[in-house]
C-alpha cells in the first residue's frame, strides 16, 4: 500500500512493565506500518532478565527513508503505561511530542499536556479480558496517527494472531479507536499531519 | 525479459533472519542449547527443521554436547548450525578447536551479551570479539563475520554456511543483542538469486582416497562418512591419511595447510561496505548494531561539513587490513566505536602504526553507543 504521508525518522517509546503486552504491541504495530503501510520500520526492545514484572520497553522508529540508527533517541511520541515508566522516559520527548497514559497507571502525570485512557480497565470491562489492553492501546493510536490507516492496522493485527483470540482482539482495537476519536477529539494527531500540498 | 519474481517481505527479529538465511543455505542439522540473546533462532529451528525433508533438530544438555553433535553430523555430510550468547560460546571453545583441527564445516552464530559470566543476559555487547578470534587454543585461523542489521543477518548467515563449506572450516557469526532483537522489513531471496556453495566431495575411487591430501585450495575433499571413503577424524595433529604424527614436516605440512587455505583467499573472505569514505578526513570503523549508530553520525557529520566517512566491518577476522590500509591513505583520524573496552581498536591500531590518530569509544553499560556520541568525536576532528 502506498504510504499516507512521508515521514522522516517518526520515534515512538512504549514503556511500562513486563507483562503488559508492551513487545507486542510494538511488534503488531511495526508490522502493520512495515508490511501493510510501506513504511521503513525498526522496532528494538529492552527489557530485564525478569519473566515478569521488572520493567519493559519497546522503540518504534518510522520513515519513508531506509533507517541506520534504530533505537529512539528523541521521542515524538511515548506511551506509558506505568508511573515508573513516564518518570524514566519523559525527558526524552521532543518538545512539541505527545504523551499517552494509562490514566489508572499514571496518578502523578509530569505535564497537563497528556492523552489518557484507562485501557486496563477498558480491557477488563468492556472487552472482558484484561490482558487485550495492549490492543485497545493500538486501536487509540490509529486513531491519533494521522500516516495509520485504521482498516490496514486492523487486518495486519488479524493476520498476527491466533484464530481464537483474533474476535478478542478486534473488539478491543475497534474499542480503543473509537473512544479514542470521542476522548481525544478528531484532532488529536493533528499536528504530525502533512497537507496534501506537502506531500510529494 | 521474464520479469524478476518478486521476493517475499517479513517484518523479521535478526535471529529469524539467520533462520532464515540457514534454511537457505541449505542446513538441515540443529544442535544446541538454548539461551537468551540467541534463543529464538533454537525456537525456530526447532519448529521449522521438522518441516523440511530431512531437517534434524537436537536439544542437548549443554554446549558442549552441543558441539559435538553438530561436528558429527557435519562429519555425516549435513550442512550445520548451532547458536548460543557468551557463557555458552565459553563452553563451546574446546569443541571448536577440534573442528578447525578435523576441518568441520560449521556455523556458529554468538549473539553477545553482557559479561563476564552471566553477565547481563538481556543487554547487548561486544565482549566476545578477541574470544572469537583466540577462544580456542592453539595457533589455528577462523573466520568470523558479522552483520548490523536484519536483512544482513540472512545474507551473512548465508555468506558464513558457503564460507564454512568453501574452506572446510568453522565460521562464526557474531552479532550483538540489538541486532539479534531488532525487528525489520526484510526481503527473502528466490532460489536462484544468490549462490549456495557446498563441499567438494571426493571423485577418485574410494581406494585411492588421501583425506587430508595437500590440496591447491589446501582444501581437502570431503566424503560424507559411511559413504564408503574411509577416514579417521582426530584432533591430533596427523598426517594425510587422518593419523597421529610427531614428524616436524609432518606437523609443518598441516599446521600451514590450516592457515593457508584461508590466508590465499583474503580478496574473498575479507568483507566490508563503505559509506563515503573516498574522501574522508575522519573514518569511523564499527561493526554490528553500532555500525548503525556510526552511519547516521557520519550522515549528521557531513551535513556539518566535516569530511567524514564509514567503514562497516563485515568480516571481523582475518581482519580487513587491506580495506583499512585504503582509507588511511587520506584519514587523519579513525574513530573506533565498540561495545567493549577496545577489542576492535586493538586490531586498527595494528594496521594504523601510527599513522592516523586513533579514537576510541568505549561503552560497557549494556547500552549500544549513541550516534551523538560518535558524532562529538568526529566533529573533534
Amino acid at each position: 500500500m502506498k504510504q499516507q504521508q512521508q515521514l522522516h525518522r517518526f520515534e515512538i517509546r512504549f514503556s511500562g512493565l513486563g507483562g503488559q503486552g508492551i513487545i507486542t504491541l510494538g511488534r503488531v504495530m511495526g508490522q502493520g506500518l512495515a508490511l501493510g503501510h510501506g513504511y521503513n520500520v525498526t522496532q528494538t526492545q529492552s527489557y530485564g532478565p525478569e519473566a515478569r514484572g521488572g520493567s519493559s520497553r519497546c522503540d518504534l522508529v518510522i520513515s519513508s527513508e531506509p533507517i541506520s540508527y534504530p533505537k529512539a533517541e528523541s521521542l515524538d511520541l511515548l506511551v506509558a503505561l506505568s508511573q515508573e515508566a513516564c518518570n524514566a522516559y519523559y525527558p526524552y520527548l521532543k518538545p512539541g511530542g505527545a504523551l499517552v497514559l494509562e490514566s489508572d497507571l499514571v496518578k502523578q502525570p509530569p505535564t497537563n499536556r497528556f492523552l489518557g485512557l484507562p485501557f486496563t480497565s477498558l480491557a477488563r470491562d468492556k472487552v472482558g479480558v484484561a490482558q487485550a489492553m495492549n490492543t485497545v492501546v493500538l486501536g487509540a493510536l490509529s486513531h491519533l496517527l494521522p500516516f495509520i490507516s485504521q482498516s490496514v492496522m486492523r487486518k495486519s493485527l488479524e493476520s498476527s494472531l491466533p484464530a481464537k483470540i483474533r474476535a478478542v482482539n478486534v473488539k478491543a482495537f475497534n474499542l480503543g479507536h473509537r473512544l479514542a476519536k470521542k476522548e481525544w477529539g478528531d484532532d488529536a494527531g493533528e499536528v504530525w499531519r502533512v497537507e496534501d500540498s506537502e506531500r510529494d | 525479459m521474464a520479469r524478476p519474481r518478486k521476493r517475499k517481505e517479513i517484518f523479521a527479529l535478526g535471529n529469524e533472519a539467520v533462520v532464515e538465511g540457514a534454511l537457505l543455505a541449505g542446513c538441515s542439522f540443529y544442535g544446541g542449547y538454548p539461551i537468551t540473546p540467541s534463543s529464538e533462532i533454537m525456537e525456530i529451528m526447532a519448529a521449522r527443521l521438522p518441516l523440511t525433508e530431512d531437517g534434524v533438530f537436537i536439544q542437548l544438555e549443554d554446549e558442549i554436547a552441543s558441539m559435538g553433535a553438530i561436528i558429527g553430523a557435519s562429519l555425516a555430510g549435513r550442512k550445520v548450525l548451532t547458536a548460543t550468547s557468551g557463557p555458552g560460546f565459553s563452553l563451546m571453545q574446546e569443541n571448536l578447536g577440534y573442528a578447525i583441527m578435523a576441518e568441520t564445516p560449521m556455523v556458529l552464530v554468538n549473539v553477545m551479551r553482557g559479561g563476564p559470566s552471566t553477565g547481563l543476559p538481556t543487554s547487548p555487547a561486544q565482549g566476545d570479539v578477541q574470544q572469537a578470534r583466540w577462544g580456542t587454543h592453539g595457533d589455528h585461523p577462523i573466520i568470523v563475520l558479522s552483520a548490523s542489521n536484519v536483512q544482513e543477518c540472512l545474507d551473512m548467515t548465508i555468506t558464513a554456511f558457503n564460507m564454512a563449506e568453501k574452506y572446510r572450516t568453522p565460521v562464526i557469526l557474531l552479532l550483538d543483542e540489538v541486532t539479534a532483537h531488532t525487528r525489520e522489513k526484510i526481503e527473502i531471496p528466490n532460489p536462484g538469486e544468490f549462490e549456495v556453495f557446498s563441499r567438494t566431495v571426493p571423485s577418485m575411487p574410494p581406494e585411492w582416497y588421501k583425506p587430508y591430501e595437500e590440496t591447491v585450495r589446501g582444501v581437502p575433499p570431503m566424503p560424507p562418512l559411511g559413504s564408503g571413503y574411509r577416514f579417521h577424524v582426530t584432533g591430533l595433529v596427523h598426517d594425510r591419511n587422518g593419523f597421529p604424527t610427531q614428524r616436524p614436516e609432518e606437523i609443518v605440512e598441516l599446521l600451514e595447510r590450516l592457515h593457508r587455505k584461508i590466508d590465499q583467499f583474503f580478496y574473498d573472505i575479507q568483507l566490508v561496505d563503505t559509506i563515503e569514505t573516498a574522501d574522508a578526513d575522519v573514518v569511523v570503523i564499527a561493526y554490528g548494531s553500532v555500525a548503525r549508530s556510526a552511519e547516521l553520525a557520519v550522515r549528521q557529520a557531513r551535513e556539518n561539513g566535516v569530511r567524514a566517512g564509514l567503514l562497516k566491518l563485515k568480516t571481523l577476522f582475518p581482519y580487513p587490513r587491506r580495506q583499512t590500509e585504503k582509507v588511511l591513505a587520506h584519514a587523519r583520524t579513525l574513530v573506533v566505536p565498540e561495545m567493549n573496552m577496545g577489542q576492535m581498536s586493538r586490531e586498527v591500531k595494528r594496521v594504523n602504526m601510527g599513522r592516523a590518530s586513533v579514537r576510541t569509544i568505549n561503552r560497557i553499560d549494556g547500552q549500544i553507543v549513541t550516534p551523538s556520541e560518535i558524532l562529538k568525536v568526529i566533529m573533534q576532528g
